[in-house]
Parts: C-alpha cells; structure tokens; sequence
C-alpha cells in the first residue's frame, strides 16, 4: 500500500524564545505528532542574572530592590517576602499600621498581576478586547502605586521592619475608589468572557492537572486552587495580620484552564474585599519598627513563605552574622509551576500549548532569577 | 535526636518509633523544625516522611556552601505537609572531595529541576537522577557560580575577556 505517502513521522517543532505567546524568553521544544503534542521540553535561563549571587555581596538592605526584578509584574508581593524573611531572622515584627498597608499594597499587586495574565491569556487565545480593558484598571494600580513610592513596576514600597514612606493625602479616598469601580469592570470581564462559547470551548478540559499531581510537582497558587485543594498561605500560615481579614479562598474541582481563569477571578473579587477591609482600618502609629541603620542578623536561617498572586513565594535566608546574607534561596512559584508544562501539555493540541502557557502565568524574571 | 521539646514534636516522635538512627541531629531555627540525616539514610527518610508524615509536597530543594569548611555543602529539602499544616527542614551534608547524593525523583516528581539547579550552581551531584544537566546557565558554561569560591564577576567567560 501507500505506506510511504501516508507515512507520518514525529516532528520537533521549536517554540520561542522569542515567540509573543511564551510571555517572555521561554523556550518550549515540541514533540509532535501531527497536531497532537508527544511531549515538551523547557529550556529556561536566557534571563538569568544570578540574583542569588548578587545578594551574597550585598548588605541586606542593599538587596531588596533586587527582588523587585524577578517577577516585575508583582514586585511589591517579593518585597513583602523578602522584608519578612529578614524580619525574622531578625525577631522584629513591623508596626501595625505598616502591616495593614502592606496588606493593601500587596492585595491590589496581586489585582494588577492577576489583569495582566488575563489580558494576556485573553490575547494568546484569540480574544483582543480584553487586553485593553485589563490595562485600561491596572493602571489604576500603577498610579496608586506611584504616588505612594515613586516608582510605577519595581516599587521597592517596603523597607526590613516596616515602610519607608508614609501614604500619601487621599490614599484611602483612591484605594476605595478603585474598588468601588473595579467590581463594575469585574463584572464586565466576565461578561465578556466567562459565558462565551468560543472561551469554554477553548479553556474547558484543556490542560488538566489533578489535585495529585499539583502536590506532585509541587504546584502551587491558583492552579492547587482549581484542582480542588483549599490552601492559601494567607490562611494556612496567615502573616502580616491576614487573620484579621474575612475572605474566602476560590476552590474548583477539574483543574483544567477554564477552572484555573474562574479561581483567578473570584480570587480579584476576594482581592477588594480585602483591600476594603484594611483600608477601613488602618491604626495609626509608626510605620518602621526599630532595626537600625545597620542590618546584622544574628545566625541563623529562616524560610519565609508568602501567597504571591502566582502561588508559593519563598525566600531561605541563612546569616553569618555579618552585615550580608550568608545565602538567599528565592523559591518562586513560576519555576515550579513551569515544571508541571509537560505534563499539562501530553496529548494536546498545538494551539491548546499557547492556551496552557498563559493559564500556568510565569514571568520568567522569576523563573530564571 | 536533642532536647526533650523538639521529641515531643510530632513528626521527630514519629521518626524516633521507625528508625533512630535515620536523623542524627534535629533542632530549631527561628521556631522551625530542622533534621540533620546522613547522605545513606537520606532516601529512606524521605519515602518515610512523604508516606507516612504526608510530606507530599517537596517545597525546594537548595544548598549552602560553607567553603571551607568540610563537609561544605548543606544540601537543604524543604517539606511541606497540607494536611497537617506543617513545614520542614531536612538536611544533608556532603564533601566536596565526594559531592553526590542520592536523588529524590523517585520520592517527589518535582524533585527534578530543583536537583537540576542544585547541580548546575553548586556542582553537587544526584544519584539517579533521571536527566542531570545544567537548567540556567549555559551548557558550555565552567565552574559552579553560586559556590563561594566562583568570584562574582565569572573567571572564564566574564565581560573583559570577551
């Protein structure tokens, strides 16, 4: 027969690093056979600066802007880990006050993150709108935040023991107002998308990663969430007074790209809730706590984990007592989570990777450090 | 195993009842639990804590390099377990005459770019492991950066030479 004419054979297709769905400089060698993926490979590291090298010839306060850099789109949230990891090393604890800012700051980082995966994701599937909707309210944020520090994407708005800046005039009156119109745009979002046929048709069944395999891997953040485990660092291990706050923690069950878009939804919408909560109370007090002007912490080691709008954000401090870290291990969710590609992406099609990359949100700052 | 606190802890009561022997030190840092095992008795305690503590989440794995001291490196595994709520540290070391251990893939899936990447900055080597290559630097790249012996500006490939 026509074996020969019909005969197929497994193709290697090479995806990026510079290709506008892999959000950055990933590189994804594809396995295929047909439209059908046999398996990934990730080559990762074109943006590898060595931040953990760095640190070590740093002081410790030298350091924290440096963490802004990894992943930029949420930088106030590696901040946050990081000044935490050195305040308990430390054995201090910020002020109140500088706790609920901190609260808020990192909440409506974890909103404009989130925005930019959906704008994003919405593009790599096809939809175009979105993207200038989620722009149109993260700058919103951005303008939040540079009134407060100066700076617009890598803020470096905490300092080790508390804030450097106290808010500005007007900043409860404009966290408030963001909220109030932010729900209305939530809304709109998921007008746009959540119902639409052409966006189930594309996300649901897509992807799946089982509850399983997420501990397996060591996934964390709202892809655990939408394969059904309820576990948020923010409950679980609450820092920063999280505890004081009620909210809850969006769970679904099939793990696949369309639950993985509704926990990150409802995860905004949990997200102003917070930011109203703190906003209305925020103690008066001091904003730094006493560390003084030289950073030396006594030996030892701490690990210090926060939830980053992408999942477990962890920083492994280890001091010599010097004025320098010993040793800072940054765990960032992207890089783990990126490991779980190849499993999500067996048996798929070609176009339903680009659907898989945007829902597994890196940035890969973080993933390559 | 140390004081009569950290015994009383769940997980070190639980590993004293299987093996003694499997953790030659526990203590604690800045409140959390820290287990010191052999590179022999490693695996075993890992199959142990994942089976039977449900540590069913390998959080990272990381190394400190403490040139010169010998044995030099910590090889440090973050555990975490969902169901109990509960973190910790278990930590191995290793000479640099020596610099192998056993791999953790077959305990924890996920083990895998992070033995990766310990190989890759520290030049530590995993026993078993499925595919051990550089995962960020470049695959010509010499040496090990993140070691405190690498100076900070590369020796073979740095700015000036090129």
């Amino acid at each position: 027969m026509a074996d020969t004419f019909l005969d197929s054979t497994e193709l290697v297709l090479n995806m990026g690093p510079q290709h506008p769905s892999t959000h950055g400089v990933l590189r994804v060698i594809l396995k295929l056979d047909g439209e059908r993926v046999l398996g990934t490979e990730c080559v990762i590291g074109y943006l590898h600066r060595g931040v953990e090298k760095i640190a070590e010839n740093r002081t410790w306060q030298m350091f924290a802007p440096y963490v802004d850099r990894m992943d930029y789109v949420a930088a106030v949230s590696n901040g946050l880990g990081y000044c935490l990891a050195v305040e308990k090393l430390l054995g201090v604890e910020a002020p109140p006050r500088a706790q609920a800012v901190r609260v808020i700051l990192t909440e409506l980082n974890r909103i404009a993150s989130h925005l930019l995966w959906l704008g994003t994701h919405a593009l790599d599937i096809g939809a175009i709108t979105p993207l200038f909707y989620c722009m149109r309210e993260r700058e919103y944020v951005l303008n939040i935040y540079e009134k407060y520090c100066g700076a617009r994407l890598t803020t470096h708005a905490f300092r080790i023991g508390g804030l450097q800046y106290e808010t500005y005039e007007g900043f409860e009156k404009e966290c408030l107002e963001f909220c109030d119109l932010f729900e209305k745009k939530i809304d709109e979002y998921e007008e746009l998308l959540t119902g639409n046929r052409i966006w189930q048709q594309r996300l649901t069944g897509v992807g799946i990663l089982t509850a399983e395999d997420c501990k397996e891997y060591g996934v964390t953040g709202p892809m655990l969430r939408a394969a059904g485990v309820k576990w948020d660092i923010r409950k679980a291990q609450p820092y920063s007074g999280y505890e004081k706050y009620d909210f809850e923690i969006p769970v679904r069950e099939n793990g696949d790209t369309y639950d993985r878009y509704i926990v990150r939804m409802q995860e905004m919408r949990q997200s102003v809730r917070i930011v109203r909560q703190a906003v209305a109370d925020i103690p008066a007090g001091p904003i730094l706590a006493k560390v003084g002007k030289v950073i030396k912490p006594p030996v030892g080691e701490a690990y210090v984990s926060i939830e980053a709008p992408k999942g477990e954000l962890g920083y492994y401090v280890v001091s010599d007592g010097s004025t320098q870290p010993y040793r800072v291990r940054i765990r960032p969710p992207s890089f783990v989570n990126l490991q779980a590609l190849d499993k999500m992406c067996r048996g798929a099609l070609v176009a339903d990777v680009v659907a898989i990359i945007g829902t597994t949100d890196i940035v890969l700052g973080e993933v390559d450090r | 195993m140390s004081s009569a606190e950290i015994s009383a802890l769940p997980t070190p009561a639980a590993i004293q009842e299987w093996d003694p022997g499997a953790v030659s030190a526990a203590s604690l840092e800045r409140g959390d639990l820290v287990l010191w095992t052999t590179p022999e008795r490693l695996l075993d305690l890992c199959r142990f804590l994942k089976e039977k503590r449900q540590f069913t989440r390998l959080v990272a794995v990381t190394c400190i390099d403490r040139y010169p001291v010998e044995p030099r490196f910590e090889v440090v595994y973050l555990l975490h377990s969902i169901p109990n709520n509960e973190r910790l540290r278990v930590k191995a070391a290793v000479s640099s005459a020596e610099a192998v251990l056993p791999s953790v893939c077959g305990v924890w899936t996920g083990a895998n770019w992070y033995e990766r990447e310990v190989y890759d900055m520290f030049g530590v080597r995993f026993d078993g492991h499925p595919d051990l290559r550089r995962i960020l630097m470049p695959d010509y790249w010499q040496g090990h950066p993140l070691r405190k012996d690498f100076p900070v500006h590369g020796h073979k490939y740095s700015y000036k030479d090129e």
